[in-house]
């Protein structure tokens, strides 16, 4: 197998008393999809946020292509090449698609007025369709608030904002939790899409079918640390509710 | 059975969505026209209804009183009664787009205008006939008041992070006493002539009052800078989600400062224009201004929860108190019918910030 391309070791994070993740380590390969899987409260979300950079560990490396990173901050991170679609979106509702596609790397009027602070509303209009477009998301109105959009349309919206500036990683926390039949679909669809660009996408689900469907490898945490990895061919089900439950799940499962 | 809200499930593309009710179809593709669309955008906000309302309100009072309200001597004195007022609410509009509040306006503007005026009236010499250095060195001190009053605001919002409501609750305490403390509780009378001069009396094309002209001036720059401008961008995506902004790599804390600065200086400008228009530093006079401002701005359809913002708005939200008093007081009744009035429609505006918001989340 390669070198992973992102890789977390011996990670260490606590808030006051309760320790999030107890030396976790995590991998992620080149062009790959890696479900991140566990129980409630195992510190799957911690661990996203500290190589998102929103979040800074107590103790532990993370290297990117082999080299140590420091993720100081999410700005950082996308950098680095690094994206996350959170689960609550993390988008602003009163501004259209474009413009949350573009927060924060906005695109300038060229000459004078870019200097003066002047937006290139029109050249940032393109590229989202541009975007949008490739991931076969259908935004009718662009210019419509995303908060007017469906809860899939504004799933889309902030995977695509992931995607679009992505180069080496995305991580997605849950995008389907809220979504229905179709809109999952679509998301899967798109997360596959990802990878086919060459991106390799961590995905943090609880749906352990969905898991099983769409990722290539799975990496199970329980109580802050990572206790498994399984090689989609040959999971079940079962074997990953065991991991994340620590074996109790016999019973449990049913 | 009725259902209010569909579940996820069928609120997908394939579903109960797809198919639009006929008003509703017609209504898209009208939205979907170039014109169409600026239109059904600008009804969407308050801007476009409560333009309709100041227009109303103007007819209404013009048919009332027919000849006295509609002169030009009645618009001229309402425009110049707003002049203050607006830029302040200039200020305000960035404050409240980032989902904050500065109550402090009305007394850093008083704050700014007691130093601006001691600092021209300097080891006691009377200042009417000093020169432009003079003028421009209280200029200066008023915008450099504002300014640090605003920066304040600022750090104690966004580095304390105290609830601006509290924050400027506390800034407005501390710069009325201070302005106070500072002039003895005293008016300063004396100011240069030049001041004077471009205050009220002084017209451009034989009708336009310079204060007026200033004004209108700030809030284009204002609406400019709002609706065209990165930083117009950041301040509206701050107030829509200001942890979003956050993760997309903008700097919301210096942001914020920035935003409470601008309203300050803006403060610390209207300060200096009020000693333009009245000569005095009117100590007692600014009272109402935050309200009136932040009313103004609630009017003019910026949501109290921030994200949706335009200058047009609070511009005709800061006229139509303006229209109302003097409709009133034309008309014979108590001026005091205003502040009912105002109270009536800042309630209903923000009702209807609220309806809107609803039905979005239904959506």
């Amino acid at each position: 197998m390669a070198d992973p391309l992102l890789q977390a070791r011996g990670i260490f994070k606590s808030y006051g008393h309760v320790e999030a993740l107890r030396g976790c380590d995590f991998e992620v390969y080149p062009n790959e999809i890696v479900a991140l899987i566990g129980d409630n409260g195992a510190g799957k979300s911690t661990l996203i946020k500290i190589l998102a950079g929103t979040e800074q560990a107590d103790k532990g490396e993370v290297f990117l292509d082999g080299q140590v990173i420091h993720v100081g901050s999410p700005f950082e991170a996308m950098r680095l090449g690094i994206e996350t679609v959170y689960q609550d979106l993390a988008l602003a509702p009163d501004l259209d698609g474009s413009a949350n596609l573009y927060l924060g790397r906005e695109l300038m009027r060229p000459g004078l007025l870019g200097k003066l602070g002047f937006l290139d509303n029109r050249a940032m209009r393109a590229g989202a369709r541009k975007a949008f477009g490739e991931l076969g998301v259908d935004l009718q109105n662009a210019q419509s608030a995303v908060a007017n959009l469906s809860g899939g349309q504004r799933q889309s919206v902030a995977v695509a904002r992931s995607v679009a500036w992505a180069s080496k990683v995305v991580f997605l926390d849950e995008p389907t939790a809220a979504l229905g039949v179709v809109q999952t679909a679509r998301v899967l669809e798109t997360v596959k899409r990802i990878r086919d660009r060459g991106v390799a996408a961590v995905l943090i689900s609880h749906n352990m079918r969905q898991v099983l469907e769409i990722a290539d490898r799975i990496e199970v945490l329980r109580l802050g640390r990572r206790v498994a990895r399984f090689d989609r061919k040959g999971a079940t089900i079962e074997q990953l509710v065991s991991a994340m439950t620590g074996g109790v799940a016999e019973e449990g499962v049913a | 059975m009725t259902v209010d809200r569909p579940s996820p499930a069928e609120s997908g593309p394939g579903a109960v969505r797809t198919r639009l009710k006929p008003g509703e179809q017609r209504w898209k593709s009208f939205g979907q026209t170039r014109v169409g669309s600026v239109i059904v955008r600008a009804f969407s906000t308050n801007g476009a209804w409560i333009f309709l309302l100041l227009i109303a309100l103007m007819a209404v009072f013009s048919f009332l009183a027919p000849g006295k309200f509609l002169t030009e001597f009645n618009v001229r004195s309402m425009a110049e009664n707003v002049a203050v007022l607006l830029v302040i609410a200039v200020g305000e509009t960035f404050v409240m787009a980032t989902g904050g509040i500065d109550l402090s306006v009305g007394y850093v503007l008083l704050f700014s205008g007691v130093t601006s005026a001691q600092v021209m009236n300097w080891g006691g010499k009377d200042p009417t006939n000093s020169g432009w250095d003079i003028v421009i060195l209280g200029l200066v001190v008023a915008l450099g008041s504002g300014f640090a009053w605003g920066v304040l605001n600022g750090l104690i919002v966004a580095k304390a992070k105290v609830p601006a409501l509290i924050a400027t609750l506390g800034t407005l305490g501390m710069s009325w006493g201070l302005a106070e403390i500072l002039s003895n509780g005293q008016d300063l009378r004396y100011l240069p002539k030049i001041i004077a001069d471009m205050g009220a009396d002084r017209v451009i094309f034989n009708k336009v009052p310079v204060v007026v002209i200033v004004a209108v001036c700030f809030a284009i720059a204002g609406a400019v800078i709002l609706g065209l401008t990165k930083f117009g961008r950041y301040t509206l995506a701050i107030g829509s989600n200001q942890e979003a902004a956050r993760r997309a790599g903008v700097n919301v804390d210096r942001h914020l400062v920035s935003v409470y600065a601008l309203s300050g200086t803006l403060a610390g400008f209207a300060g200096f224009m009020s000693l333009a228009i009245f000569t005095t530093t009117t100590i007692s006079g600014h009272a109402n201004d935050n309200l009136q401002a932040i009313a103004a701005v609630v009017i003019g359809g910026t949501s109290l929860l921030g994200g949706v913002a335009t200058i047009a708005g609070t511009t005709i939200g800061v006229c139509i108190p303006m229209v109302l008093f003097s409709g009133f007081t034309i008309l014979g009744y108590q001026s005091f019918w205003r502040d009912v009035a105002v109270g009536a429609v800042l309630v209903l505006a923000v009702y209807a910030d609220q309806l809107r918001r609803r039905r979005r989340q239904r959506g």
